[in-house]
């Protein structure tokens, strides 16, 4: 791939919104990414293989759990610091976006809001670190978008839990020590418990021949009778709102995230349709390509503006999951519809490895299914505005 | 060990450069500033790495106005202990030099160490100016440097090579490549960085020696020529003639 020119684009001067220290993190971030993880993507991608050294990597700079409490060894930063991480991350693939996602929002955040005090101190420290890696269980071969359906299942056995079932499209499966499972006690409540690798009768098949989140390590989580020291269950929740909860979280990041993924197809076209002559003139002279790049960077700044927001209400607590819902739905279809726009601008080019953009694009189709598929979401908001349930 | 870092603000390589005001004002509209490489990358993670390896301080000091803020966090950021900022505008090299001085003689500093010269004007004036003021031993250009008992050892660039010297400290350094390796700050030296001491003087008011008379950006780069491989005698003619080379 080419060098990583990426320039940050902020039409409406976004930056004056946020702190010093944002946009030091915003730096550090991307002269991270710049160095470590631009020369080295489009390669692991192409090879459909994720590059485990980064998890350490990414322990190291603090892109995991960076809003949770420092005294777990965690970043102990604001939301918009958070949504800022993510957006660079996702700037560079959404892949690795996902991987610091699911071990922030979806292992560490449910062992902090929903475990015991013993568990945070065991698990969150390694977790920040990249010590330990972790994922997230919750879809089933048979329950996506209706996770109340779950089939995976355990019973009381006096001084352990025995658990049955299947988990699948479970991002870093395959690599993670820990995995936090969903499940449905003999109750028929959904309860929380982390699986740790090695315990008798649990695997982690990789699913292979996938085209998106190809730098993103994907598979199956199976449980046959496997024995869960009851010190594994997480106490403090009970009901679909335990997984609702770290959605809402990993959701919120995404909502930055995807913004990074269409700011760089943005650029690379920008810059691309400047220097590209056709007809004896640049491609960006032409009001075709002038319309496209238009509506992409007006799309990318309304974005902007409503997880700016977004991230200032839940610094404040107020967040609604709708409202957290709202900007994920709009963050990834305007991320989509930009690589799709931008692609063509690239012509021919726009379809290798040369350029990040067919990455992003095939990427942009796993971040608008996961966490709530686009129609999951429009019916959340449905929902919110009419009070009527859709869903069923 | 007390070691003063002093660092710089530059605009970002990939900024665009413009003048306004009749070209005798650099435009800042759109840049982004970043601390200047060589303090960043070699003089404060050396400083840093000496402090881990024996102990101490490391304090960083920058010129400049409040808009700053965020080169010094982030020098704190990546480990240093506290800073200061004085407030000037910071235009020209022995005024700044002065203030750097007056800090440095009061502070019980052991060393002091800049980045070779800054990205921007490239003068290459700070490092020395400060050592004459101070009246303390200087070497320019170091890519390497141990210090034991209170001697320190240094490896400078020269002309075609290197040079090993020996020196006593207090003394002031200008680090070059390879001096040390650049560090990433992470989120937890930035979260650290809040609450680690950034103290405002006042300038003393020293002298500016120079003003900027006019800027001019260097001529558009010539669109290249080919030639042929088999036609030598044209190349040679275009060397001698267009380009005057030879
Ligand atoms: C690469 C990748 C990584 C993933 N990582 C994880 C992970 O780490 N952990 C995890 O638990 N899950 C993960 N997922 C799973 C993901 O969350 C689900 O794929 C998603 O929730 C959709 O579920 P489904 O694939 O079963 O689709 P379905 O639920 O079968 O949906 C199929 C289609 O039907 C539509 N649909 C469904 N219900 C309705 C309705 N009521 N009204 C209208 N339309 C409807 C959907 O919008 C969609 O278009 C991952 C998925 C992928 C692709």
């Amino acid at each position: 791939m080419r060098q990583d020119l990426y320039q940050h684009h902020d039409y409406y001067l976004i930056d004056d919104l946020l702190t010093p220290e944002h946009k030091l993190i915003r730096e550090t971030v991307r002269s991270y990414v710049k160095e470590k993880l631009s020369p080295i993507i489009e390669d692991y991608a192409q090879r459909a293989e994720f590059p485990k050294h980064i998890v350490k990597e990414l322990g190291e700079i603090g892109a995991f759990g960076p809003s949770l409490p420092a005294e777990y060894g965690c970043g102990g930063l604001d939301e918009i610091s958070y949504g800022i991480i993510m957006q660079e991350l996702e700037r560079c693939d959404s892949g690795i976006r996902s991987t610091a996602s699911v071990q922030g929002s979806l292992v560490m955040y449910p062992i902090y809001k929903y475990g015991s005090e013993e568990q945070r101190k065991k698990y969150l420290p390694k977790l920040a670190k990249g010590e330990l890696f972790g994922c997230f269980g919750l879809t089933e071969p048979n329950h996506g978008s209706n996770p109340a359906g779950m089939e995976t299942n355990f019973k009381d056995k006096g001084d352990h839990y025995l658990l049955n079932g299947a988990k699948m499209w479970i991002s870093n499966s395959p690599l993670a020590d820990i995995a936090v499972v969903w499940a449905k006690n003999e109750q028929g409540k959904i309860r929380g418990l982390i699986v740790e690798r090695g315990m008798e009768g649990f695997t982690t098949p990789t699913t292979h021949g996938k085209w998106s989140l190809r730098a993103s390590i994907t598979g199956e989580l199976v449980f046959d009778n496997v024995k869960v020291p009851k010190e594994n269950l997480l106490p403090n929740v009970e009901g679909l709102k335990g997984p609702l909860g770290c959605l809402s979280t990993a959701r919120y990041g995404i909502a930055w995230g995807a913004i990074g993924a269409a700011l760089d197809c943005y650029d690379t076209a920008l810059r691309y349709a400047k220097e590209r002559v056709q007809f004896g003139r640049p491609l960006a002279g032409f009001q075709l390509q002038q319309k496209k790049l238009a509506e992409m960077i007006t799309e990318i700044t309304k974005a902007q503006l409503l997880v700016w927001r977004l991230g200032t209400l839940k610094n404040e607590g107020k967040a609604t999951p709708a409202q957290i819902s709202m900007a994920k739905r709009n963050s990834c279809e305007i991320a989509l519809n930009i690589a799709r726009e931008s692609r063509q601008i690239l012509g021919g080019m726009g379809i290798t490895g040369e350029y990040p953009i067919m990455r992003h694009l095939m990427n942009l189709e796993t971040v608008i299914t996961y966490e709530g598929t686009h129609d999951i979401h429009l019916l959340i908001t449905g929902q919110d505005i009419t009070g009527i349930n859709a869903f069923q | 060990m007390k070691i003063l870092v002093p660092i710089s603000k530059v605009p970002d390589t990939t900024s665009k450069i413009a003048f306004v005001d009749n070209n005798t004002k650099f435009s800042t509209d759109n840049v982004q500033f970043i601390m200047n490489p060589t303090d960043e990358w070699y003089a404060l993670t050396k400083a840093l790495e000496l402090k881990e390896a024996q102990g101490g301080e490391v304090v960083v000091i920058h010129a400049g106005l409040a808009d700053s803020e965020q080169v010094i966090r982030k020098a704190l950021a990546i480990g240093a202990d506290s800073a200061f900022r004085i407030d000037m505008d910071p235009t020209d090299a022995y005024a700044i030099s002065v203030e750097i001085a007056n800090h440095a003689k009061t502070g019980g500093y052991d060393l002091v160490i800049t980045g070779k010269e800054t990205i921007d004007y490239n003068s290459f004036e700070v490092g020395g100016m400060v050592a004459e003021l101070l009246d303390w031993n200087a070497v320019a250009l170091v890519s390497k440097l141990d210090i034991a008992g209170g001697k320190a050892t240094a490896t400078r660039d020269i002309e075609g090579g290197t040079e090993t010297v020996e020196f006593s400290l207090p003394a002031v350094i200008c680090a070059t490549k390879d001096l040390a390796a650049a560090r990433i700050p992470n989120m937890k030296g930035i979260m650290a960085s809040r609450t680690k001491p950034l103290t405002v003087l006042a300038a003393t008011g020293a002298d500016k020696l120079t003003s900027i008379a006019s800027y001019q950006t260097p001529e558009k780069a010539k669109e290249c020529k080919y030639v042929s491989v088999d036609n030598v005698a044209e190349l040679v003619r275009l060397l001698h003639e267009e380009a005057k080379v030879i």
